[in-house]
C-alpha cells in the first residue's frame, strides 16, 4: 500500500466513511490498528514490517489496510468497525490498551478473526480473539547485563511508558541482570505516560542524564532519546527496531521485535480455516525477539558475556527470572533455582528487591 | 537533588516551540480569525525545516524554510476562509489533518537522520558563568528571538496604530470595513504571521529540541499552543507565562520522577496541564472584564456587502 492510498484511507477513516473495498477476486482483507505512526522507527514500524511480510508472502491473495495514531479507547472501536464494514476479515490491534475495544468489537463480529498484541485472555474473552506477545524481558536481560557493565556513575536511567506488566517485567529483568554484574548499580525510572512523543521522550532522557545516569534504557517508541544520548556521550539501546543509525554509539545494542513470521503464519491459518484462539508468547529462541548487533563501543569481554547470556536464553538453559529473587519489600518471590511461571510473569505488578521508587497505580 | 539551573535551562528549550506557535496564533485570533490548523502548520514547519537543514547543512536556512512551508500552508487556510468564506473551525481542523499527512509523506526518507547542529549565540566560555551563564547565555538565537517576538507583539498590539487596526478588525470587522480598512488583506497577513510563527516553532522542535524527524512528532503541541492563547486571555506576556509554566512543570515532573520523590506519578504527569490552566485562569480572572478580551469577531465570517 502506498503512502498516498494510506493518506486517503486515513482521511476516509477520519471523516467517517467506510474504507473502499476492492472487489476483484475478493482477497483476504487484514486491518492493522496502530498506536503510533509507521514512521516511528520503533514499535509501530516493526508491526508494519510484519504487515509488509504478509503482503510479500501472499501477494494478491491478501489486502492490508492500516490506521495510524489510533487512540487507545472508544475511538479504536470505531476504527475497527469501519475496517470490518469495509470488508476486513482479520483485525490486528497492536497495543495493550486496545484490549477492551478489541473484545467489544469481536463480540459484535464473531466471523472476523482478531489478534491482540501484548494482551491476555480471560474467561470472558470471545473465542475469535487471539493474543500474542514477545518475551521482551529476555532481551531486557541482555541489555541490563550490558548496562550494568557500561555505567560508570552506577546510575542507569529507564524511560518507561505505562505501568503495565510488560513494562514492569522489562524493568525487573534489566535490573536483575545489571545487579548481577554490578552490585552497586541503581535504576532511576521515569514514567512518560506515552508510547510515542519524541519531545517528551527527549526531555525524559535529559532529566535522567541530569540526575546522573550515563546509560539509559527506553521502553518508548521513538529515536528521540538516542539523539539526546548522542549529544551527551551516554549510552542507550535500540528499542523495538534496531535503530542501527545510532550505532556504534550511543546505540550499543538493541532489542528488535520481529513479528513477520507470526503474522504470516496466522494469516495463513485464517485463510485455510485452521485459525483458532491462542495465546502466543515467543522469545529469542523463536525469533520474535532479536538482539541487535552488540557494537565495539563495548569491551570485548562484555560483548562475549552478553552474547553468551543471549545464547543461554535462546537454548532454554537459562530463564531470566530464576531465583533467588526477592520482591521489593524483601519477601521471597522465587526461591533459589525456582523459575517464574508464565502466569505470574504475565500479571507481574511489583518491583524486585533493590529497585527504589514506586510503581504508579 | 534537583538542580534548579539545569531545570530552568531545560524548561526554556521545552517551552519555545509552544511559545512561538502561541504568539502567532494570538495575533491571528486578535484579527478575528480562529485557525485550528496550528498543529498542522507546526509539523509542516518541522518537516520543511528539517529537509532543508539536512539538504543544505545550514540550520538557519532550515528555520527559514520551516517558516516558509508553514506560511504556504496558512495561505491555503487564508484562501479558503477569507476568499471562499468557508467555516474557520472546519477548515482549521482539515488543515491539521492535511498538514500531518503531507508532513508524513514529505518526511519519509528523513527518519533517523541527525540534523546539523544549531550553534549558540554566546561563546562556550560564557556558559560557565555561574547561574546566569547556563540560564541566560547558553541558548541559540531562536530562543532570544521568541522572547523578543513576545515583546514586539505586545508593543505593536498595544501601542501602535497597526495594532489598533488589527484589533479593530478582530473586534468588529463591519465597522473596520466601514472605516475603509482592508479587512481581508489584514487578516490574510495575520494568518501568514501565524503560519510563520507556527512553522518556526515546528522547525525548532525538529532541529533543536528533539532533534530528528519523526512522523507525527508534534503530538499535540499545536493544540496546547491554542489552549494557552485562550487561557492567557489573548495577552502576549501571559502567553509567555503560560508556555513557560507548561514547559517548566513538564520538565520538573520528569526530574521529580528521576529523583524518586514520593509524589504519585499520575498526578505529576497531569500537572503541566492542571497547573497551567489553574494559574492562567486565576491571573485572568482578577478583572471582571476578562471575558471581554476575546476578540468579538473571533471565528465569524466576514462578507463585505457593499
Amino acid at each position: 500500500m502506498t503512502k498516498f492510498t494510506k493518506l486517503l484511507a486515513t482521511a476516509a477513516v477520519a471523516v467517517g466513511l467506510a474504507l473502499p473495498a476492492v472487489a476483484q477476486e475478493d482477497p483476504f482483507q487484514i486491518g492493522y490498528v496502530y498506536v503510533g505512526p509507521v514512521g516511528d522507527y520503533g514499535w509501530t514500524w516493526t508491526h508494519d514490517q510484519g504487515r509488509q511480510a504478509v503482503e510479500a508472502a501472499y501477494g494478491d491473495r491478501v489486502e492490508t489496510v492500516y490506521a495510524e495514531n489510533v487512540p487507545e479507547g472508544a475511538d479504536a472501536e470505531r476504527v475497527m468497525t469501519q475496517m470490518i464494514l469495509g470488508g476486513a476479515d482479520m483485525i490486528l490491534t497492536t497495543s495493550f490498551g486496545y484490549r477492551e475495544a478489541t473484545e467489544n468489537v469481536a463480540r459484535q463480529f464473531p466471523d472476523v478473526h482478531f489478534e491482540h498484541a501484548t494482551g491476555y485472555l480471560d474467561d470472558n474473552s470471545p473465542s475469535n480473539v487471539a493474543v500474542y506477545s514477545a518475551r521482551f524481558y529476555e532481551g531486557r536481560a541482555v541489555m541490563g547485563h550490558i548496562a550494568g557493565h557500561m555505567t560508570e556513575s552506577n546510575i542507569v536511567g529507564y524511560i518507561a511508558s505505562y505501568p503495565i506488566p510488560e513494562v514492569i517485567r522489562g524493568i525487573n529483568s534489566a535490573f536483575i541482570h545489571a545487579r548481577q554484574v554490578n552490585p552497586d548499580v541503581e535504576f532511576r525510572v521515569v514514567w512518560a505516560y506515552t508510547w510515542f512523543d519524541p519531545a517528551v521522550e527527549a526531555d525524559a532522557a535529559q532529566a535522567l542524564l541530569d540526575a546522573g545516569a550515563d546509560v539509559i534504557l527506553q521502553h518508548t517508541d521513538s529515536t528521540a532519546p538516542m539523539t539526546v544520548l548522542a549529544a551527551a556521550g551516554a549510552y542507550g539501546f535500540g528499542q523495538a527496531s534496531d535503530m542501527i543509525q545510532f550505532a556504534p554509539a550511543p546505540r550499543i545494542s538493541s532489542i528488535m521485535d520481529q513479528w513477520g513470521d507470526y503474522y504470516v503464519r496466522r494469516v495463513g491459518e485464517a485463510m485455510d480455516g485452521t485459525w483458532a484462539q491462542s495465546n502466543t508468547w515467543e522469545g529469542i529462541a523463536d525469533g520474535m525477539v532479536g538482539i541487535g548487533e552488540i557494537t565495539d563501543a563495548i569491551p570485548a569481554e562484555v560483548r562475549a558475556s552478553a552474547t553468551a547470556l543471549r545464547d543461554a536464553i535462546a537454548a532454554g538453559t537459562y530463564q531470566p527470572f530464576t531465583g533467588p529473587i526477592n520482591r521489593q519489600d524483601g519477601s521471597v518471590w522465587l526461591a533459589a533455582g525456582e523459575t517464574a511461571d508464565d502466569l505470574t510473569l504475565a500479571t507481574l505488578r511489583f518491583y524486585v528487591e533493590g529497585l527504589t521508587g514506586d510503581i504508579p497505580n | 537533588m534537583i538542580d534548579p539551573i539545569t531545570l530552568i535551562t531545560a524548561l526554556i528549550a521545552t517551552s519555545t516551540p509552544i511559545l512561538l506557535a502561541a504568539i502567532g496564533e494570538l495575533v491571528v485570533e486578535k484579527s478575528g480569525v480562529l485557525n485550528l490548523g496550528v498543529e498542522g502548520m507546526m509539523i509542516i514547519g518541522a518537516v520543511c525545516g528539517f529537509m532543508v537543514a539536512v539538504g543544505t547543512g545550514s540550520p538557519w536556512l532550515g528555520f527559514v524554510a520551516g517558516m516558509a512551508g508553514a506560511t504556504a500552508l496558512s495561505l491555503v487556510f487564508a484562501f479558503l476562509t477569507q476568499v471562499l468564506l468557508s467555516n474557520q473551525v472546519a477548515t482549521g481542523l482539515a488543515l491539521t489533518l492535511f498538514g500531518l499527512g503531507l508532513a508524513a509523506l514529505l518526511g519519509e526518507p528523513y527518519a533517523g537522520i541527525i540534523p546539523p547542529p544549531t550553534s549558540d549565540v554566546f561563546p562556550q566560555a560564557m556558559h560557565a558563568i555561574p547561574v546566569i551563564g547556563p540560564i541566560l547565555l547558553s541558548h541559540d538565537i531562536i530562543i532570544y528571538l521568541s522572547v523578543a517576538l513576545v515583546a514586539a507583539t505586545w508593543f505593536v498590539l498595544k501601542h501602535t496604530r497597526v495594532g489598533l487596526i488589527l484589533r479593530a478588525v478582530g473586534e468588529n470587522h463591519d465597522a473596520a470595513h466601514a472605516l475603509g480598512y482592508k479587512v481581508v488583506r489584514i487578516r490574510v497577513l495575520a494568518i501568514m504571521f501565524g503560519g510563520a510563527c507556527a512553522g518556526l516553532g515546528g522547525a525548532y522542535l525538529s532541529l533543536v529540541r528533539v532533534p530528528s524527524w519523526t512522523e507525527g512528532m508534534t503530538v499535540g503541541a499545536g493544540w496546547i499552543a491554542l489552549a494557552i492563547v485562550v487561557f492567557a486571555s489573548w495577552k502576549p506576556w501571559r502567553a509567555l507565562i503560560g508556555a513557560y509554566l507548561f514547559g517548566g512543570i513538564a520538565a520538573l515532573q520528569l526530574r521529580l520522577q528521576a529523583a524518586e520523590i514520593g509524589v504519585p506519578v499520575a498526578l505529576l504527569d497531569a500537572s503541566p496541564y492542571l497547573v497551567t490552566i489553574i494559574v492562567l485562569v486565576v491571573i485572568s480572572s482578577d478583572r471582571s472584564r476578562a471575558a471581554l478580551n476575546a476578540p468579538a469577531a473571533l471565528g465569524r465570517v466576514f462578507h463585505a456587502t457593499s
